[in-house]
This record gives structure tokens, C-alpha cells and sequence, in this order.
């Protein structure tokens, strides 16, 4: 039994600032200082506040020590673990703002969250089976297998109103009603864990933190619709949520909880994994399905619908990470608490990546119906370095910007749809003052020409066509002819493409249309970025009146644009200037600026 | 896109060809083992050059351009031999807004290449990823497995120095 607890967040943010290797140092010291019985070290799943990693907590008291070094931890051993003294240069700043020390769940960052899908992480180690199934883990399983039919299953799903965390929002209980109602001699159940959207890692979080979660759900699943087999289709790139997979099947298997005659109800069900090769597209639900048949990943047309005709042609259904999440939570405590959290179409919580521009990158559990000012201003702490909110960027490549006049909308399905972005998977971007909208947009079209999976030709070409003109306009060289163009194209696009990859891909182009139309308007008339980004229109200059003449920027310039003598006002060449920026961070003086 | 590599003499070992045929006995039986058995085959050779697709071809019995479309499709598997420390440069949209771009140009400058290159020693090969899910260290790169993250132009003569 030990008296205190550390845990140190093994998620991928924490790992890659270094949480191993505070691991392997906290071992070290505390057994040199003999408390190797009484102190337990646990790697646990994401704590959410990734900005400031690698995090640690200590229990009993919760106390939470923030961007900790290695060279930190002897302090901490000898200190707080023996002496009981808190290491107070090392907490998060956040709980020391008056004097006295305040909870983590009071600070900004964790007030205003709720946790259901992310309920295990950082809490449990993810490699333990024993830890899940103290925390209630595998109750909703046997709750299912010894008392309920099937079909009450579905029921529970559908009064629930749980609908897929993975984009679309399809009321997930409709879809394995569906899967259910169809006969064949194998059904599958599979899990969308290739999170591709470029800024969203709530997925992999969920699986490094809390994989038994997702199996758990899947099992419940395989139970309602009839399937004995599952697949987790996961990305390669998510080393650390491969490896907790395997050991979770392993520990599943081994306890009974998944294979044959799983809580003697004679019902089996067994789960591989079957990893991504990075494509984009194999997100899409036919891609995924003909990717694990071991085809090239392209989307096949709907109907059928994979709940009559899926992976190998049989009743399948396809769910996402976070939506299984939730699942073992409304079976345990009945759909009408998970109903009463949300707003009227859009129930329960939902996870955020937040990154970009904002003090508190990381990842967040809101009830829906939450504003984007309290995620934005509160739980991310706002705007860093004194700059101004420009945008909001929701959904990743399929969807679009949301600027500051509509921060106050309620966050669900579908009012996100209603002012042009979508709830996508949960990347939630922040963009500042220094974001080129143009720029933006151009950025994800060439991730969706990269992307396509060239099937269909309106998504094929026409991206590539989207592409070049949002080039033109970068680079100053086009006409307003060529803006009504661009919009013409897109809504050829989302008529006529195969799947969502063409369908959605000209959301990020149509936002910004709609809501930063002078910036395009400043690009192509003016031949100007009013961002500063776009370096085909910008101009680097020196103010005359600030520029010393020390010749720093002179020395500095790769390209030798800038002329001038020893304490005299220098000046930029801009045939020969190369826009790279380097005297601008050079200057002492602040002289030179971009317009 | 030209590659420099590209005309790399196949010099596969027989060790690596036992380990592979050993991963195709024990997958070929599996509902779409194909996937699976290329991921392994890359992971023995660091490439899946047309000599090592052959081989799967003949022993799985699966046809050489189907096995050639999906080496071709997914981004993941390259035809060319990778560098010995292989670095990839997030542009996904958080690392993105973060200046990730600058970081990979600056990169390819410095070693002299483009993205999907390796330099002529093989020291070293650049890529674009997108999203390593490590968004709260945005902009960050790679060194074969090693994250890099919270960067600035200035820190990567620093990197490449640790590994040159």
C-alpha cells in the first residue's frame, strides 16, 4: 500500500518533451532515498494540458507540477515526497494566483470541463487492466451480456442521443439499429482510429490513455448488432496508442473479456488491429473498409451503406474513438444522464484539440452547447503576446473559419454547420491578427490535392484547379473573373464528388469567403496581404527615422539587398530582397517592418 | 517528383528475405493480409523496392500491380530507400500557424534538397508529415523517431549537429 502517488503523463505531447526519462529519474531517486514501498509511480494517459508538459501530479494531496525537468526531480523526491515540503517553483501558476494553493479543477484550463469521454485519462495506467476495472471498467459489458437484449441496447443508444464524435454526427444508435436489422453469416464491428484531420489528437489520446474504453464499447456493440469480429483501424504514426492497443487486447483476452463465451453468455467477440499507411482519405468510412481488405484506400459510392454491405460485403458498422468512449458510461449510468447534458440535438460532451494561437494548447472536454468565447478566452487562456482573435478554425480540411462576431454560438452539430464550419473530429485551430485567410485556405486545399485519392474527377481536378487559383491570388496575379471561378468550382465540388474528401473539401475556401472576403478583395485588387504573409505582396522597408545605421541588417541579408554606410539610414533593395525576413529579426531598433 | 536515390542498386540480404517470407507464412491466410505484410516487409528492408513486391507477389499469389497500387497509394510506403536519420517536419494546421513552413524551408536549404530527397551521402532524407498529435509542442519535427518540438529557425543547426 502507498501512501503517495506520482503520476507522470505518458501521452505523446509529454513523451516527446521528455516524460520518459522523468520516469526512469523518479525510480532512481526514490529508491536512493528508500521510499521505493511507499511511493507508487504511475505513466498515465493525456492530462489535457499538453502547453505545459511534461505534468506530474502527486496524490494524495493533487498536487500539479508543470513543465518539470529531469534535473527537477531529486528536489522533488527530497522535498515533497520526503520531507512533504511542495516544490512551489514548480506548480502550475495557475493554482498559486492568490496564497493560497487552489484545486486543478478550479483553475481556468479545467473549471468549465467535463469529463466523460476522457474520464480515465491521466487518471489510470492505460497498461493495467485492473486499474480500468477499478474504475467501474467492463460493468457496462456485463450489464449487457447478462440482462439486456440486443435490441434494449440500441433502445439505450437511441434515447441517449448520442450521435458520431467522428464528424458527420449520424445518431449512432440509428446506425447499428441498421447493421442490426440486416442478416448474414458474419457481421463486423469496426473503430475509425485513423484520426487524420491535421490538429486533432483527441482520438489518440483516448487510446493512450484509456484503451479498454473503446474495446469495451466494441463488445457491446458486437453483442447489439450480432458481429463476433472487430477491427481498430489506427494510424501508424500513433506508436504509443499501437502499443497500449496490443497490451489492452492482450489483458482483454486474457481476463475473459474478449474471444469465446465472453461472461458465459456464450457470446464471442474478438478485436485485431489493422494499421494505416497514411492516407487521408482511408478516414472516410468505404475507404477505411476497402483499406482493411487490403485494397488501395479509395471510397466506394454509398448505397449500400456499410450497414447492409461493409468490410468483405458484410453488415458492418464503423464507429469513432471518442464516440465509443462514451458508450460503456450510458450504459452504466442510463441514457437519460447522458441526455441531460448538451443542448436540445446535440447530447453530451465533447473533446477539443485546441492548438494555434492560445496560452493553453491542449486537449478539452466540454459539455455541447458550450461558447467558443469561454473555450477560447477561459479554458485556453486567450491570445498570447497581446494579439488580436481573428478565427477559429473547426472540422480541419472539410471545415471552415469561424471569425469573432459568432464566438458566442452555442457549440453543437448543427449550429456549427449553420454559420459554415462543421464539428469535424474536434481540431479547434486559433488564429491571430497574423493569419492570412487566403493563405489558410490555400493550405488546406493543397492538403486535399495531396490527399485525394484521384478516383473521382470532380475532386481530383477540381481541387487542383481550386489550388491554382488560390495561387494566383497569393502571388497578386489575379483577376476578381478568376474569384468567381474559385466559388463556381466549389459548389461544383460538393455536388458532384464521390465522398466527403470532395464533397467538404472547398468548406475551408467558402468560410473564408464568407466571412474575410476583403482579404481575398486586398490580395487580388490592392495586390496586398493584409496579414503579412503572403511574401509574393510583401515589401520589407526601413523607417528612416528609427534605422541607426549600424549595419547589422546590411551584414545579416543573404542576398546583399540592403546598402547603406556606417551610421547613416539604410535602405532595402526589393529587386534583389529575398522577403526571408532575417534583417526584421535582426534590428535592434525595430526599423524595419513589412507592408 | 525526381528522387536522388532512386537508382539505388537493390542489395537485399538473405537474412532480410528469410524474415520476410517468414511474416508472409505466418499472414497470407488473413482476410487482407496485404497491407500487414507490407507494413512488415518495410519495416525488414527501410524500402519496398520492386525486387521485395516480387517476392510477396510470388508467395502470396497476389498480382505485381496490385500489390505496386497499393504500395503507390498510401503515402506511408516509399519505393525509395529513406536516409539514416529521416526527418519529417509537421505541417499539419497547428504546427502550420506556428511557422512550420519556415522551418521546412529552411531545412531543405540547409541540406540542400527538397522534401521526398535524401542527400547524397544518405545521412539524411526530408518529408512533410502532418499531425504527429504532438499539437501542444507545435511547430515540431522528427529525427527518425525522436519529437523535436516548441521550434525555432534557429534550433535546427543545433539538431543536425547531433547527428552529423
Amino acid at each position: 500500500m502507498y501512501r503517495s502517488h506520482v503520476l507522470v503523463c505518458g501521452g505523446t505531447g509529454c513523451t516527446s518533451s521528455g516524460s520518459q526519462r522523468i520516469i526512469d529519474r523518479l525510480h532512481k531517486e526514490i529508491d536512493a532515498n528508500g521510499l521505493t514501498e511507499e511511493v507508487g509511480v504511475v505513466k498515465t494517459g493525456c492530462f489535457g494540458l499538453c502547453a505545459l508538459g511534461p505534468i506530474m501530479i502527486v496524490y494524495p494531496e493533487g498536487t500539479f507540477y508543470s513543465m518539470v525537468q529531469e534535473d527537477d526531480i531529486p528536489e522533488i523526491v527530497s522535498e515533497h515526497l520526503l520531507k512533504g515540503r511542495v516544490v512551489t517553483r514548480l506548480l502550475y501558476d495557475e493554482t498559486t494566483k492568490t496564497d493560497k494553493i487552489i484545486p486543478l479543477n478550479e483553475t481556468n484550463f479545467y473549471k468549465k470541463q467535463h469529463r466523460v469521454a476522457l474520464r480515465n485519462c491521466g487518471v489510470i495506467n492505460p497498461e493495467n487492466i485492473d486499474e480500468y476495472i477499478g474504475t467501474g471498467g467492463y460493468e457496462a459489458l456485463g450489464i449487457v451480456l447478462t440482462e439486456k437484449k440486443p435490441e434494449d441496447v440500441i433502445q439505450i443508444l437511441l434515447d441517449s442521443g448520442l450521435r458520431g464524435r467522428g464528424g458527420a454526427g449520424f445518431p449512432t444508435g440509428l446506425k447499428w439499429k441498421f447493421a442490426a436489422q440486416n442478416q448474414a453469416d458474419q457481421k463486423y464491428v469496426c473503430c475509425n482510429a485513423d484520426e487524420g484531420d491535421p490538429g486533432a489528437f483527441m482520438d489518440r489520446s483516448i487510446l493512450e490513455g484509456d484503451p479498454h474504453a473503446v474495446l469495451e464499447a466494441m463488445a457491446i456493440a458486437g453483442y447489439a448488432i450480432g458481429a463476433s469480429q472487430g477491427y481498430i483501424y489506427v494510424r501508424a504514426e500513433y506508436p504509443i496508442a499501437v502499443k497500449r492497443l496490443e497490451i489492452a487486447i492482450g489483458q482483454a483476452r486474457e481476463y475473459g473479456l474478449l474471444g469465446k463465451n465472453i461472461f458465459d453468455s456464450g457470446f464471442d467477440f474478438d478485436i485485431e488491429l489493422r494499421l494505416g499507411a497514411g492516407a487521408f482519405v482511408c478516414g472516410e468510412e468505404t475507404a477505411l473498409m476497402t483499406s482493411i481488405e487490403g485494397n488501395r484506400g479509395e471510397p466506394r459510392p454509398r448505397p449500400p451503406y456499410p450497414a447492409l454491405k461493409g468490410l468483405f460485403q458484410r453488415p458492418t458498422i464503423l464507429n469513432n474513438v471518442e464516440t465509443y468512449a462514451n458508450i460503456p458510461q450510458i450504459i452504466v449510468n442510463g441514457p437519460e444522464w447522458f441526455a441531460s447534458m448538451g443542448t436540445e440535438k446535440s447530447k453530451g460532451t465533447k473533446v477539443f484539440a485546441l492548438g494555434g494561437k492560445i496560452h493553453n494548447t491542449g486537449l478539452v472536454e466540454i459539455p455541447m452547447g458550450t461558447t467558443l468565447r469561454e473555450i477560447v478566452e477561459e479554458i485556453g487562456g486567450g491570445v498570447p503576446n497581446g494579439k488580436k482573435f481573428k478565427a477559429a478554425q473547426t472540422g480541419g480540411p472539410s471545415g471552415g473559419c469561424i471569425p469573432a462576431e459568432h464566438l458566442d454560438v452555442p457549440i453543437d452539430y448543427d449550429n456549427l454547420i449553420a454559420i459554415g464550419s462543421m464539428m469535424g473530429s474536434g481540431g479547434l485551430i486559433i488564429m491571430d491578427e497574423d493569419t492570412c485567410m487566403v493563405d489558410i485556405a490555400k493550405f488546406f486545399l493543397e492538403f486535399t490535392v495531396d490527399e485525394s485519392c484521384g478516383k473521382c474527377t470532380p475532386c481530383r481536378i477540381g481541387t487542383r484547379r481550386m489550388l491554382e487559383i488560390l495561387d494566383k491570388i497569393t502571388k497578386g496575379q489575379a483577376t476578381m473573373d478568376d474569384l468567381d471561378k474559385l466559388e463556381e468550382l466549389c459548389y461544383h465540388l460538393k455536388e458532384n464528388s464521390l465522398c466527403a474528401l470532395g464533397q467538404t473539401a472547398p468548406n475551408p475556401v467558402l468560410s473564408t469567403l464568407r466571412y474575410f472576403r476583403d482579404e481575398y478583395i486586398a490580395h487580388i485588387v490592392d495586390k496586398k496581404c493584409p496579414a503579412g504573409v503572403c511574401k509574393a505582396l510583401l515589401q520589407y522597408k526601413i523607417d528612416p527615422d528609427k534605422c541607426k545605421g549600424c549595419t547589422l541588417c546590411a551584414r545579416t541579408c543573404p542576398a546583399d539587398a540592403i546598402i547603406g554606410k556606417v551610421k547613416e539610414v539604410h535602405m532595402i533593395n526589393p529587386d534583389k530582397c529575398l522577403k526571408c525576413g532575417a534583417c526584421m529579426e535582426k534590428c535592434r531598433f525595430g526599423a524595419i517592418y513589412k507592408e | 517528383m525526381a528522387e536522388k536515390k532512386s537508382t539505388v542498386p537493390f542489395s537485399g540480404t538473405k537474412e532480410q528475405e528469410e524474415a520476410l517470407l517468414k511474416v508472409i507464412n505466418e499472414l497470407k491466410d488473413e482476410k487482407g493480409a496485404l497491407m500487414p505484410i507490407l507494413q512488415k516487409a518495410q519495416d525488414i528492408y527501410g524500402y519496398l523496392p520492386i525486387e521485395v513486391q516480387k517476392i510477396i507477389s510470388d508467395e502470396t499469389g497476389i498480382p505485381m500491380e496490385k500489390i505496386y497500387g497499393v504500395v503507390t497509394f498510401y503515402s506511408q510506403f516509399t519505393l525509395n530507400p529513406k536516409g539514416k536519420y529521416r526527418i519529417s517536419v509537421c505541417l499539419g494546421t497547428a504546427c502550420y500557424v506556428k511557422g512550420s513552413g519556415d522551418i521546412y524551408n529552411a531545412l531543405m536549404e540547409k541540406l540542400g534538397i527538397v522534401g521526398g530527397e535524401c542527400t547524397p551521402d544518405g545521412k539524411f532524407s526530408l518529408d512533410a508529415c502532418r499531425c504527429v498529435g504532438a499539437c501542444g509542442l507545435a511547430p515540431v519535427m522528427m529525427v527518425n523517431d525522436e519529437v523535436y518540438g516548441r521550434l525555432t529557425v534557429d534550433d535546427i543547426d543545433g539538431i543536425l549537429a547531433k547527428y552529423e
